[in-house]
């Protein structure tokens, strides 16, 4: 591949990108189209809640993609993902709830209704500018944008990696699910935000605004994954794929790891982050089970079921496991853990190279790198 | 002849009764007197007559005074009749006659007349109970009574305590009657040399006394009283240190129980086996499951349960091993997503097999109570056995590391397996019985988990997170680090929780510790030399 070409315009050049897009693209259009110009009785009829659904699922998708960019090309295999997602879920609900106004049970013009409840007579500090909606959408990049800045400095500064680094991961998004579901951090406790009314002066509850917001994650979704087929296809995606498979080497190369690590991580954070903030108003609520170690291991095993470092097939594994949940918690919820948990054994075991590996001919015709992660450099560590 | 001696021996029995009827019946007429001014006199008299009730030396007096604290003493309002109620439930009331302790059958709630009381009668009563007590023969009952009676004593009752504390011999009796009487002289007659002899008393009433004496007019009672409440701080504040250093060491034996296997499984082996927390859990399940096979014997079931606890958990740690783990081996963060794919199946069986609810695991009677050292400070039994039961299983692992040949071999796979495999060491019969001892210790865990917390699906979730935190903190395939590690965050946690509260105490260690392994990403004693490199 020429390096010739601007990194922006590089990955549309490519054909994996051109087909996701296309498909992508296309799944958005019908969905939209049969919604709205298909009678309400007839079968091919999509319903305003098979278009949140699907938002949904588009949400999980931009979130595994961004847990991919980290676990696929970096080698860091992030449990702890699901709080930047929260984080941004969170930056948004605080919008929606500044947005209620006077409208809450209470009816309390500035304090949204937990509030009243708890007897606080002022806002808190950390909820101003959350009025306006510029200041919440930057939020919903810089709160999980700067966690990860922190925790990524520190991390990578000291070499912390492979399981260390797993682990620390998953006691971060604990101790943050502890402190969101205490009362006095002000972010509505076990119960979290919910009640929202509209955003950015739309009324959430209508068809309109719900495929709106469908329409607005799957172009979400189509901006994540081009900026993440950009980095792995730079040169910063060359080094960080260095860094995954052999870090000292890399290191004794001249490249400054710690940064290229911590690029790409705060990148995926905000990515995470953004997916959140588009799932809480699709999904009309954000509490703290959002951050609970289950579920950022959760993501690990959709992007593991599509395939590592692939992103295409973060995407897959994201919207199979979503249907498989929404499909066998329906039916019969006992079984779901069992399904998901064989998930995890019988794709470890049986398809270390995920769902993508499975298409060879797709492969070697849309990369014509070698990207599959190698278990060189796990297998000295 | 024989019917000569059964009329002799009749004579005897009616000649030697009759004085004691006698007396019975004076005793009765004496008692129905005093009853009868209880019944009629004010709440303000009823407190002496009470007192003048157990004064009377009838052994009768306090199970009339009992029921009169508890509202069942009633008069029959036909009769006159004074009556004890035994159950006072429907239109129909059970009741005893107080004097000669027959059964009455039920009378109408209507022809009975409860003899009125109130709280401040209700303690007064307690007082003068204990007063009785105080002249049984177990001096165990004495010390009981004694200790009651502090902060209740009023001048009637001081004259027959100081008396009583002549002829009492039990040195710990005696000493808390001198308390009891202290208390009562500082109150009320502002006694300097009774503040002398609470200045070392741990008793919150003793500590009131000493507090309504530094208000005192009198200066010197004043700065003797102030002296003694000082000195009785700083005992409370060691005596506070020690529990708190006590509630640390159990809660980090805790810590230890539920990460020492996983020390061995990770520390030693390097596998990563998020489903540990459920081989605890299936540890607890086991002594569950003992306790409904030999019911009525709490104890034996949880003694039994620490083999068949090692065993159980042992047996589903190998068949992890064999059926997942091998084919991962050298690959840790997929070993990671499987095991936790394991666990995830683990809390579901235990959900649809036996129930999503807690169970209750009986704690037998000689781990429950505790040892109270003094007044302030109660080492609770359960929590002390964890911790015995913990440096137990350390050192026995201790020494199967460092003794055995299981040991040996073990640290040689780790150090360099193929070496190791050259020497003749049958490598994967080690892991195999390497991930065994770690999962079976988990099941250990379990079992003494079992005893202080619920027993449910979730057990083993909640610990996880813990566990790996100490492995990683003290640092991977050292023991003694996980031992240090897990003693001091529990010790830290119960630090901080006077005045952070347990969650954010939680959220603090997590923090600290992710901070920590910024600073030392090898834990606190990390391994140096070849195992290092591993």
């Amino acid at each position: 591949m020429s390096y010739s070409q601007s990194w922006l315009t590089r990955p549309f050049t490519e054909r994996s990108t051109q087909i996701f897009l296309g498909v992508l693209f296309l799944a958005v259009m019908v969905v939209s189209v049969l919604h709205l110009v298909m009678p309400e009785g007839s079968a091919l009829y999509v319903s305003s809640y098979t278009v949140t659904l699907l938002g949904k699922y588009l949400c999980y998708a931009l979130l595994a993609v961004a847990v991919d960019l980290v676990w696929g090309y970096l080698g860091i295999l992030s449990l702890g993902h699901g709080a930047f997602f929260a984080l941004g879920g969170y930056a948004m609900g605080m919008y929606l709830m500044r947005q209620i106004g006077d409208r809450g049970v209470y009816g309390d013009p500035t304090l949204p209704d937990f509030m009243v409840f708890l007897n606080w007579d002022s806002l808190p500090w950390y909820w101003h500018g959350f009025d306006m909606a510029w200041f919440a959408f930057i939020m919903v990049l810089l709160a999980p944008g700067l966690l990860a800045l922190v925790f990524g400095f520190l991390a990578f500064r000291s070499r912390v990696t492979g399981v260390y680094l797993s682990i620390i991961t998953q006691a971060l998004t604990f101790a943050l699910m502890l402190a969101f579901f205490r009362n006095e951090m002000g972010f509505g406790g076990n119960n979290g935000l919910t009640d929202f009314k509209d955003i950015l002066g739309f009324d959430l509850r209508t068809d309109a605004a719900r495929l709106g917001l469908f329409i607005a994650t799957g172009i979400a979704l189509a901006v994540g994954y081009v900026i993440c087929r950009a980095i792995v296809t730079s040169k910063l995606g060359r080094v960080s794929v260095a860094c995954r498979d052999a870090e000292a080497r890399t290191r004794f190369l001249g490249y400054r790891v710690e940064r290229v690590q911590l690029f790409v991580f705060v990148v995926s954070a905000m990515l995470a982050g953004v997916a959140g903030a588009l799932y809480v108003p699709q999904v009309g609520i954000i509490n703290p089970s959002e951050f609970s170690p289950l579920f950022s291991i959760e993501i690990v095993v959709w992007v593991a079921l599509g395939g590592r470092a692939t992103l295409y097939g973060a995407v897959i594994g994201a919207i199979i496991v979503n249907y498989a949940k929404t499909v066998f918690t329906g039916i019969m919820p006992d079984a779901w853990l069992f399904a998901l948990g064989a998930l995890f054994v019988l794709v470890t075991v049986f398809l270390p190279k995920g769902i993508a590996g499975l298409l060879p001919g797709l492969k070697k015709k849309t990369d014509d790198e070698s990207e599959a992660p190698t278990s060189g450099k796990e297998a000295t560590a | 002849m024989s019917i000569i001696r059964s009329l002799k021996q009749l004579l005897i029995v009616c000649l030697l009764s009759l004085p004691v009827l006698g007396h019975a019946q004076a005793n009765d007429e004496q008692a129905q007197s005093l009853l009868t001014q209880l019944a009629d006199a004010s709440y303000a008299q009823k407190g002496k007559i009470a007192g003048e009730i157990a004064r009377s030396g009838d052994e009768r007096a306090r199970g009339w005074l009992e029921a009169f604290s508890a509202g069942k003493l009633a008069k029959v309002e036909d009769s006159g009749k004074f009556v004890i109620v035994l159950s006072n439930r429907g239109r129909n009331w059970t009741v005893q006659d107080a004097l000669t302790g027959d059964d009455l059958g039920e009378i109408s709630r209507r022809d009975l007349d409860t003899i009125r009381v109130n709280n401040s009668l209700r303690s007064e009563i307690d007082g003068i109970l204990s007063v009785i007590d105080l002249t049984v023969n177990d001096a165990d009952k004495r010390l009981e009574a004694a200790r009651g009676l502090r902060g209740n004593v009023d001048e009637a009752m001081a004259k027959k305590l100081t008396e009583l504390m002549a002829s009492e011999e039990d040195a710990d009796v005696k000493a808390t009657l001198d308390e009891a009487l202290a208390i009562y002289k500082v109150e009320e007659q502002g006694d300097i040399g009774a503040v002398k002899t609470l200045s070392g008393s741990l008793n919150s009433e003793a500590r009131a006394a000493l507090n309504s004496a530094t208000y005192s007019d009198d200066p010197a009672l004043k700065q003797a009283a102030q002296d003694a409440l000082a000195s009785i701080e700083t005992k409370l504040k060691w005596n506070r240190a020690a529990e708190t250093l006590y509630f640390g060491l159990s809660l980090g034996s805790v810590l230890v129980l539920a990460a020492i296997g996983l020390a061995i499984t990770f520390g030693v082996m390097g596998v990563i086996n998020m489903a540990h927390g459920e081989l605890i859990m299936l540890g607890a399940y086991t002594t569950w499951g003992m306790q409904q096979m030999l019911p009525g014997q709490p104890g034996l079931a949880l003694i039994l349960s620490i083999p068949a606890g090692f065993l159980v958990s042992a047996l589903a740690g190998v068949a992890i091993e064999r059926s997942v783990i091998q084919f991962l081996k050298g690959r840790p963060l997929e070993t990671l997503l499987a095991t936790f794919g394991i666990s995830l199946v683990l809390q579901q069986l235990v959900r649809t097999v036996i129930s999503p609810l807690n169970r209750t695991v009986v704690t037998p009677d000689w781990m429950s109570g505790s040892i109270m050292v003094n007044e302030a400070l109660s080492l609770t039994l359960n929590r002390l056995y964890i911790i015995g039961f913990a440096l137990v299983v350390f050192v026995g692992l201790m020494l199967i590391m460092r003794k055995t040949r299981l040991g040996l071999e073990v640290r040689a796979v780790t150090q360099n397996r193929a070496m190791a495999r050259s020497m003749g060491i049958k490598a994967t019969k080690v892991d195999i019985m390497t991930f065994a001892l770690g999962s079976g210790v988990a099941g250990l865990a379990g079992v003494a988990l079992s005893q202080i917390t619920n027993v449910g699906p979730n057990l083993g979730q909640n610990y996880i997170i813990d566990s790996f935190m100490v492995v990683v903190f003290g640092g991977v395939g050292n023991l003694w680090g996980t031992l240090v590690a897990g003693l001091s965050l529990g010790t830290i946690n119960q630090l901080l929780e006077p005045w952070a509260g347990a969650v954010l105490a939680k959220i603090l260690v997590l923090v600290f510790i992710i901070l920590f392994i910024q600073k030392r990403p090898r834990g606190l004693f990390p391994q140096k030399g070849r195992a290092a490199e591993g």
